[in-house]
């Protein structure tokens, strides 16, 4: 996650008191698993705003059910159908669910 | 040769590739990431040092391998990861298309491209550099070098940059303009390694004997970096200084800057040139990228595995008319990623990838190799950016599901058949589809592959004046390929 984005979630943390999630859209379980990381345990890789700095936002990936199924059908098909059928969602949704529940 | 006797409409084809990786382990440390890093926690400098690799290493890499064309793609694919710890035995520094230089030879194709003085190098790396540029007689005569001493004066009389050679200073960059951030020492350094790396891919290019250096008309620049001084930043050239190197006295050039995708807009260009009979013979060149080096390097350290940007690339393409054996440019199947188009991963293939093929009639699964952007994943995945071309591949997989071309179970099988391996280095334009032009080659003149696509994106927003990406497509076909669209 680059530093400018680091930096929007820290401050839209603060802002919002509480009262945000994280919806992340990456590709593929490596980067899902890297940008969950960063936002709830902070930046591994000690570069950007959030090293040192566990947010523990609850974060959830745009392939999951949940967030699916609360969104505009056909604008989902639309934005997300194709990486839907392209994408290794089971290997993507246990690298969020791991961060998300704190998992060890 | 004059237009009258050119042919009225030539079919413009790429008759000739070339890449060149120059390895340069002392140079990581002044990419843009570990200098800044290393500003910041000097301790690091010697992780770095600790996790470069030998050249020994470098050219057995693998994906090294398959950018001078030794290996195949497809011999990648079939070699097991890492590959850094699966190397290749008995390599070859010279490959098909391309050759990877030791550092020392780096230092005098800069040295030798330095037409205002402001690199010193040692004697020792000058001798060097001469022993290690075999094929290249340009300036040759220019790879002078000074005394230990001498260079030890020229720093304490100057401001500047300071080189290093296996860890030891043995050159310096000096300072040419007190005020100019944009001449600064060490935005002049990347610049010349730019230009050194392109000048060495467009000499072995003429080497090859397609055409003489005299027969070049034009010259198109696609490289990343910002040539000019205040008054223009990036709004300069390097193209004619590229091409007076290398003695292309007729040509004439400008530079495209297009982010990641310049080579792929340059290709077009100099179709398009060719066949409107503008001019006969267009070479598209680009140098590498010194300060993406070591760009991944903390991610690299924290995951113990070899520091892999190590390499600066250049490559060059020469583009004409079509002598029966060169990949022809199919002008009327270009893509491009309109500024209405949206930004959708759909919306980005749909212009780029489909769109094309739907106007002629083709479907996906006509293009037999698709060539994305080929960022070497061994690079990219341990900083969290993953596999970047195989996420391209099950994009692109997907969309020819959606399209009905194929069945679901399918996908792997497309994916694994018309795409590759990533095996460029991260440089930005380099890894922009191209660098499996050399491979296309081969493979239709072997009869292997009658059509191939060339993808490229480039990330317009970089820049803060958009949030815009950009992408460019074109098919490339044999001479003895398919006709049936035509």
């Amino acid at each position: 996650m680059d530093l400018d984005d680091q930096a929007n979630v820290n401050r839209l943390a603060e802002e919002s008191e509480g009262e945000m999630i994280v919806i992340l859209g990456q590709p593929d379980p490596n980067s899902t698993a890297l940008f969950a990381e960063t936002v709830t345990r902070g930046d591994p890789t000690w570069a950007g705003p959030l090293a040192g700095v566990p947010l523990g936002l609850p974060v959830y990936h745009v392939l999951e059910p949940e967030i699916k199924e609360s969104m505009d059908p056909e604008l989902y098909q639309e934005h997300v159908g194709l990486m839907e059928l392209s994408a290794d969602v089971d290997e993507i949704i246990k690298w969020v669910k791991y961060y998300r529940e704190g998992g060890e | 040769m004059s237009l009258e006797d050119s042919d009225p409409m030539p079919e413009p084809a790429i008759l000739a590739t070339r890449y060149v990786l120059a390895h340069a382990p002392d140079f990581v440390r002044y990419g843009s990431k570990p200098t800044r890093e290393v500003e910041a926690d000097p301790a690091l400098l010697d992780q770095l040092a600790a996790s470069l690799r030998p050249w020994d290493e470098v050219v057995s890499y693998p994906p090294n391998q398959v950018f001078i064309g030794n290996l195949t793609p497809d011999d990648l694919a079939a070699t097991e990861r890492p590959w850094y710890e699966h190397r290749v035995t008995d390599a070859s520094a010279d490959g098909q298309f391309g050759r990877i230089v030791t550092q020392a030879a780096l230092y005098g194709l800069m040295k030798l491209s330095d037409d205002f003085d402001m690199l010193t190098i040692t004697d020792s790396v000058a001798e060097q550099a001469r022993h290690d540029l075999p094929r290249f007689e340009h300036r040759l005569d220019r790879i002078v070098g000074v005394t230990p001493d001498e260079l030890t004066s020229v720093m304490a009389d100057n401001d500047g940059l300071p080189l290093y050679f296996d860890g030891e200073v043995a050159g310096f960059m000096r300072r040419v303009h007190e005020q100019d951030a944009s001449l600064d020492p060490h935005v002049l350094f990347e610049n010349l390694a730019c230009k050194a790396t392109a000048v060495l891919a467009v000499a072995d290019l003429l080497n090859d004997g397609e055409v003489t250096p005299a027969d070049i008309d034009y010259l198109l620049n696609t490289g990343e970096e910002a040539v000019g001084d205040r008054y223009q930043r990036g709004g300069g050239s390097l193209s004619k200084a590229v091409g007076e190197v290398v003695g292309c006295v007729n040509a004439t050039g400008s530079d495209i800057k297009a982010f990641c995708s310049a080579p792929v807009h340059a290709l077009i260009t100099a179709g398009a040139m060719v066949a409107a009979g503008l001019y006969r013979y267009v070479l598209v060149l680009g140098g590498g990228s010194q300060a993406k080096m070591g760009m991944k390097f903390r991610a690299h350290l924290r995951n113990e595995v070899p520091v892999m940007e190590d390499c600066l690339a250049g490559m060059a393409f020469l583009v004409g008319p079509d002598n029966g054996d060169g990949m022809r440019l199919r002008l009327d199947l270009t893509g491009k990623h309109p500024i209405g188009a949206g930004s959708s991963t759909q919306a980005v293939y749909q212009a780029l990838v489909v769109d094309p093929l739907e106007r002629a009639g083709l479907q996906m699964t006509d293009i037999d190799r698709y060539a994305v952007e080929m960022h070497n994943p061994e690079i990219t995945e341990p900083g969290g950016s993953g596999d970047v071309p195989r996420t391209n591949y099950r994009t692109l997989a997907a969309m020819a599901v959606m399209r009905g071309e194929i069945a679901r179970e399918d996908m792997d099988d497309f994916t694994a058949s018309r795409g590759m391996p990533g095996f460029a280095p991260t440089q930005g334009h380099i890894p922009a589809g191209v660098p499996y032009l050399g491979h296309a080659h081969r493979a239709m003149r072997a009869g292997e592959v009658d059509r191939a696509m060339i993808v490229a994106k480039g990330s317009l927003f970089l820049g803060r004046m958009t949030q815009l990406v950009d992408g460019v497509s074109f098919v490339i076909e044999h001479a003895a390929g398919p006709q049936d669209s035509e």
